[in-house]
């Protein structure tokens, strides 16, 4: 099952539609990339960060008052432990020693609601890289404490007043860059998104989830789970935990968010759930699905949890619903809010609001059996940063 | 109008190409007729119009707002099509848009469209050699061109094939990067305009604004020179648009005139 490819591509999806400024680039990290991935020094070097600063491995937890509220037998990937309180620094540590290796001095990136810009600086600072974020304006605004914990770490943030002054801006503004400096500078992108090799290379690099789930459930019950649960915005935590399972008989759900309802105007939805509702469609550099209009104009997606607020979904993704590998779900908002309070509740665990639609669906699904016996579900990071949001939502 | 004929012409006449870009719908779809009309009337030989893209992210800030303006004033791929085949001007037209539109709408019936309207070439910047192979086919089928962009990084292999996969004119970007104002153009454009070996027409474009620019431009042996935000630029500012549409285009043209071929 691992991908029947012409090289760059997952079945027809993924590719490299890049503006040929960018191409050499792209080439350029295709090489290096393949160079070091299986090179014993690169990942000798990659496994002691992981985990003497990284904290790896995280548990694999059995969530007993959970797995009794719910009726089905859980544990809890805990993503949330890592350094950073989320899975993104297994990818931003990968990135930025590949960079130190590439020769490369500086890195960017772009980020939303800043968790990924946030694993950027904690990688650049470990690795000594300087390291500049592009950030909307108005994101900066709403999230001045990750501002400001990147900027503490050494890592430039940059608001971008373009457009909307939100993420899609900051990643034009940091293709620009890349553009512009690509012989010093590696463009780090925070998800299995984005032309050929980054969500190959993404995935490996948060694979590193699903190994440790391999060998953690066998210590426990002695065989595989029945299924595995995954919230999916660009989709790393779920390709991340997934991957590993693709060739054994395991279910695998990726969790999308329903946001207010799954409705769709000219302009806009009113949820993130690409796989679920997208059509095939071409955007940021792949081949995937997206939420686009009647002539291919990208709709603004929606989702309480900003980490799911994305109108595309990684290639592989795209390409595991369409053959059958993966099943594509949806929670609410709210229902996603209702499991959030269960396991702060039940397990003492504040999940992330992303983490928390993977809760939701499991406890909509356990019932119906098609979960089976037992389930893992990837916390993929802690909900510290979502407190104001539930807060809000108290009212 | 076929692109190799004007270029044929303008070699009759030893002179070089202005290629103007505009978005269509920007402000209104109202106002596209009437700027072309300008553009060609100042001496444009060559019309890039933009068909908007909702995420354009292989244009700089200024162009990024014109197509703002275009969707927000209700710019669609139909209505494209309606402006275009509504233009009465005898140059070629060619459609800048990215890929994702073609796509939606079926690349057959782009191209197709494309003919029936009245359109000569397309330019996809997030469309790679690599990818075009699909694209290229119906271009041919219809004889429609296919633009390709070159850059300085540009590499000797991937020169090769974009070479070999393109028709038209050859896309220089003159610089690193994709937005905002330069300074010295001419050493590094002189560099890629001599790597880039065919026989088909050469334009550079990217950051090029006034008349003394496009001069340089053309005595660096490129046989076109393509110009973009300096016109959105313009219509951003929603004053005396045409006639400073048509004023910068005479500058231009007068530069590119000036520097003989």
């Amino acid at each position: 099952m691992k991908q029947e490819l012409k090289l760059t591509k997952f079945g027809k999806y993924g590719g490299q539609f890049v503006p040929e400024v960018l191409m050499p680039a792209i080439e350029e990290l295709t090489e290096q990339y393949e160079k070091y991935k299986d090179d014993p020094v690169f990942n000798k070097e990659l496994d002691y960060y992981l985990r003497d600063f990284a904290g790896r491995p995280s548990p694999l937890y059995l969530a007993k008052h959970l797995s009794k509220e719910y009726g089905v037998r859980i544990y809890l990937k805990r993503e949330d432990l890592v350094h950073g309180g989320a899975h993104k620094l297994n990818n931003t540590l990968g990135q930025a020693l590949l960079t130190r290796y590439m020769g490369k001095k500086r890195i960017i990136a772009e980020t939303g609601a800043g968790q990924h810009g946030t694993a950027c600086a904690m990688a650049g600072a470990a690795f000594g890289i300087k390291t500049e974020v592009y950030m909307g304006a108005r994101d900066t605004v709403r999230q001045r404490m990750n501002v400001y914990r990147m900027e503490l770490m050494g890592a430039k943030v940059i608001p971008v007043k373009s457009g909307s002054q939100t993420l899609k801006d900051a990643i034009n503004e940091a293709m620009r860059d890349w553009a512009a400096n690509v012989e010093t500078t590696h463009y780090m992108i925070g998800s299995v998104v984005g032309p050929h090799p980054y969500p190959m290379m993404v995935r490996d690099f948060q694979s590193v989830i699903g190994k440790e789930v391999r060998t953690q459930i066998m210590e426990k019950e002695g065989r595989f789970p029945d299924s595995i649960v995954a919230c999916t915005g660009g989709g790393s935590n779920a390709m991340g935990i997934f991957y590993p399972f693709i060739e054994d008989d395991v279910d695998l759900f990726a969790v999308e968010a329903g946001g207010s309802g799954m409705k769709v105007t000219e302009k806009e939805a009113l949820h993130s759930a690409t796989l679920c509702t997208g059509e095939e469609g071409i955007l940021h550099g792949m081949h995937t699905k997206v939420l686009q209009n009647k002539y291919g104009q990208i709709l603004e997606s929606s989702s309480i949890a900003a980490g799911l607020d994305y109108a595309g979904v990684g290639p592989e993704l795209a390409y595991l619903a369409d053959i059958g590998r993966i099943e594509p779900r949806n929670s609410m908002d709210s229902e996603a809010l209702d499991a959030f309070h269960d396991l702060c509740r039940l397990e003492g665990i504040i999940p992330a609001l992303e983490s928390s639609h993977a809760l939701a669906y499991v406890k909509k699904a356990a019932s119906s059996g098609e979960l089976g016996d037992i389930v893992v579900i990837n916390i993929s990071g802690r909900g510290d940063k979502d407190l104001e949001t539930v807060m809000g939502m108290k009212k | 109008m076929k692109i190799s004929d004007k270029f044929n012409e303008l070699k009759k006449k030893r002179e070089g190409a202005l290629i103007a870009y505009i978005c269509a719908g920007d402000p209104t779809p109202e106002g596209t007729k009437e700027y072309v009309t300008a553009l060609v009337r100042g001496g444009a030989d060559i019309i890039e119009l933009g068909l908007p893209f909702s995420d354009p992210t292989a244009d700089g800030p200024t162009i990024q707002a014109g197509i703002e303006r275009a969707l927000n004033g209700g710019m669609t791929p139909d209505i494209y099509f309606k402006i275009v085949g509504s233009l009465k001007v005898h140059i070629p037209l060619v459609v800048m848009t990215y890929y994702n539109l073609i796509f939606k709408r079926g690349l057959e019936k782009f191209v197709k469209d494309c003919v029936s309207f009245g359109i000569s070439g397309i330019i996809v910047p997030d469309l790679s050699a690599e990818e075009s192979g699909e694209l290229a086919g119906f271009c041919k089928q219809y004889n429609v061109d296919l633009i390709f962009l070159v850059a300085p990084t540009t590499t000797e292999s991937r020169m090769k094939r974009i070479l070999a996969e393109g028709t038209g004119f050859v896309y220089l970007v003159a610089r690193m990067g994709v937005t905002g104002a330069r300074k010295d153009i001419a050493a590094s454009t002189r560099e890629l305009v001599e790597r880039v070996k065919t026989t088909t027409p050469k334009a550079v474009g990217f950051g090029i604004s006034n008349g003394k620019q496009a001069s340089e431009i053309i005595r660096t042996g490129a046989d076109g020179v393509i110009v973009g935000s300096a016109f959105v630029d313009i219509i951003a500012s929603g004053k005396d648009v045409p006639e400073r549409l048509e004023a910068l285009a005479r500058e231009l043209k007068e530069g590119i005139r000036a520097a003989g071929k």
